[in-house]
């Protein structure tokens, strides 16, 4: 096993790009983040993305993605793990690297999900629920996720206003992400007067339907100094899984899977929740924010909105979430998020974030969920040299 | 969704047929061959009564491609009487009735058309159990 190191990140504007293919948004990002990197070519390619065939009828994505960008003959495929998607193409990469099977390795994660009206990719998006049990019965993604909040909520003795925070905390650091979709604060007013989309979850509980790619550049840690001026270790890279369906989780209101994930990073890293400076979490909806926090020992059991309402969570706060927006407000383009994250925490330990930096950043963390939390990859970066 | 894909989990949606384990006694629903508690295989089917209470639930009012006709309707995780829990929308209740832990029963209802060719495919949903006629 080598050391792995992060070298070049790029990423796209997220937004509803009407004028942009899905293989002109990989391109994107993958260009930017080999300029990013100062390297002309890659051993491989991983291209994470969920929905490529559901909705722009497109699958083979790694190969097209490899043309596209010039390069032709490189070996390439697509990993597939629901909105997880991105995290585990770059978990494969890291494992590539890891591995001495490749030396440089680039890493793209892209969704194109506005081509198809509302209807048509709520119901893609479904599929990241079990088939026969669950969307089959007419649940959309959101039904399942506002399953887990209802129980959370009666559990727990929470108001839906509660949950407030979280999109506030988003939308506030989203402002001063120029990558992000949203560029407007909410309030807790605003968010306690939002449209119901599945009772209890509302508009601002949800991360919008959107475009967007982003893309790392792997390389040996032994090698990274020589060709950044700014390289990030890998200080760990772990996947835990649980079922696809809620209802056969031994507790639905416990992300074992993160958990697992979460512990193995922790392992790798030799490092507590106590030393990371910051979480780039998965909000694709606030209720999965609070029981992320739990899952990954940032807060007791039925604690995990308690930490938000504690105003712990800005970039400032004990747990900065969602420095740059965060699935909710920098947007989740499904099978991009992942690689979104993992940019992100670059940018922080790099000390590239702009009004949003956390201070001292020396040690972050992206943690990406396919499913309601099936499938589950988490990695911790670390500043080298240091 | 295609015919074959909804026929062979007729058990399962008309009859709420389930396996249990031989080695351990813990009742499965839906079927999955391995006892998720002890490992070990369990193939024997075992039906389900169809009770239970509701552990969960959500109204959807944007429905997914296929489902639009119902919207707004109620869907729950229903924790069955014999342990497992399933996923399922509620039916000929009002929605600002449902309440968490509400006993519930299963009946066979449309759940959807399908597609261009028409389908229509039945399976369970829950309801407040009928009062029992004096």
């Amino acid at each position: 096993m080598r050391d792995v190191a992060i070298i070049g990140v790029g990423q796209t504007e997220v937004g509803e790009h009407w004028e942009t293919s899905i293989r002109h948004l990989a391109l994107g990002a993958l260009q930017a983040a080999l300029r990013d990197a100062a390297v002309p070519r890659v051993d491989s390619l991983y291209v994470g993305n969920m929905l490529s065939g559901e909705l722009s009828g497109q699958e083979h994505l790694g190969a097209l993605v490899a043309d596209f960008a010039g390069l032709r003959g490189t070996e390439a495929v697509k990993i597939e793990a629901a909105c997880g998607s991105g995290a585990a193409a770059l978990r494969v990469g890291y494992i590539a690297v890891a591995g001495g099977l490749a030396d440089i390795v680039a890493v793209v994660g892209v969704e194109k999900m506005t081509d198809l009206s509302g209807a048509d990719t709520t119901a893609a998006l479904a599929l990241a629920a079990d088939g026969e049990y669950e969307a089959s019965q007419g649940l959309s993604f959101v039904a399942v996720n506002a399953l887990l909040m209802r129980r959370y909520m009666y559990e727990y003795g929470y108001d839906r206003e509660d949950f407030a925070p979280f999109a506030v905390n988003a939308h506030r650091n989203a402002t001063n992400n120029p990558a992000a979709m949203f560029h407007f604060p909410v309030t807790a007013e605003g968010f306690a007067r939002s449209k119901m989309i599945c009772d209890p979850i509302s508009l601002l509980d949800s991360s919008p339907i959107c475009d967007g790619a982003a893309a790392v550049i792997l390389a040996p840690a032994n090698v990274a100094g020589a060709l950044s001026a700014a390289p990030i270790r890998v200080a760990a890279s772990a996947v835990g899984t649980d079922t696809l369906a809620l209802h056969d989780r031994r507790d639905p209101l416990v992300l074992d899977g993160a958990a697992l994930s979460a512990q193995r990073a922790y392992a790798q890293a030799g490092v507590t929740p106590q030393d990371i400076d910051l979480f780039e979490l998965h909000d694709a909806f606030s209720i999965m924010a609070a029981l992320s926090l739990e899952a990954a020992g940032f807060a007791e059991k039925g604690r995990g909105v308690r930490v938000a309402l504690d105003d712990e969570i800005g970039t400032h706060g004990r747990v900065p979430i969602a420095t740059m927006g965060g699935l909710k407000a920098r947007g989740h383009p499904v099978g991009a998020s992942g690689v979104y994250q993992v940019v992100e925490v670059v940018q922080q330990l790099r000390g590239t974030a702009g009004a949003n930096q956390v201070p001292d950043a020396h040690l972050g963390m992206a943690q990406n969920i396919g499913g309601s939390g099936a499938t589950v990859t988490t990695h911790i970066l670390e500043c080298m040299g240091s | 969704m295609s015919v074959a894909r909804n026929w062979r989990l007729r058990a399962q949606r008309y009859r709420l047929v389930g396996e249990t384990c031989d080695t351990c006694g813990v009742k499965i629903f839906p079927p999955r061959d391995i006892c998720p508690e002890c490992e070990a295989p369990a193939k024997t089917p075992f039906a389900f009564n169809g009770r239970g209470e509701v552990y969960s639930y959500s109204t959807v009012f944007h429905a997914p491609e296929g489902f639009e006709e119902f919207a707004p309707y109620t869907v729950a995780l229903v924790k069955l009487d014999e342990g497992p829990m399933l996923t399922a929308q509620l039916t000929d209740v009002d929605a600002d009735d449902v309440q968490i832990g509400m006993p519930v029963e299963m009946v066979t209802r449309r759940i959807h058309s399908s597609g261009d060719d028409g389908t229509i495919i039945y399976g369970y949903k829950f309801r407040k159990p009928l009062q029992e006629s004096a």
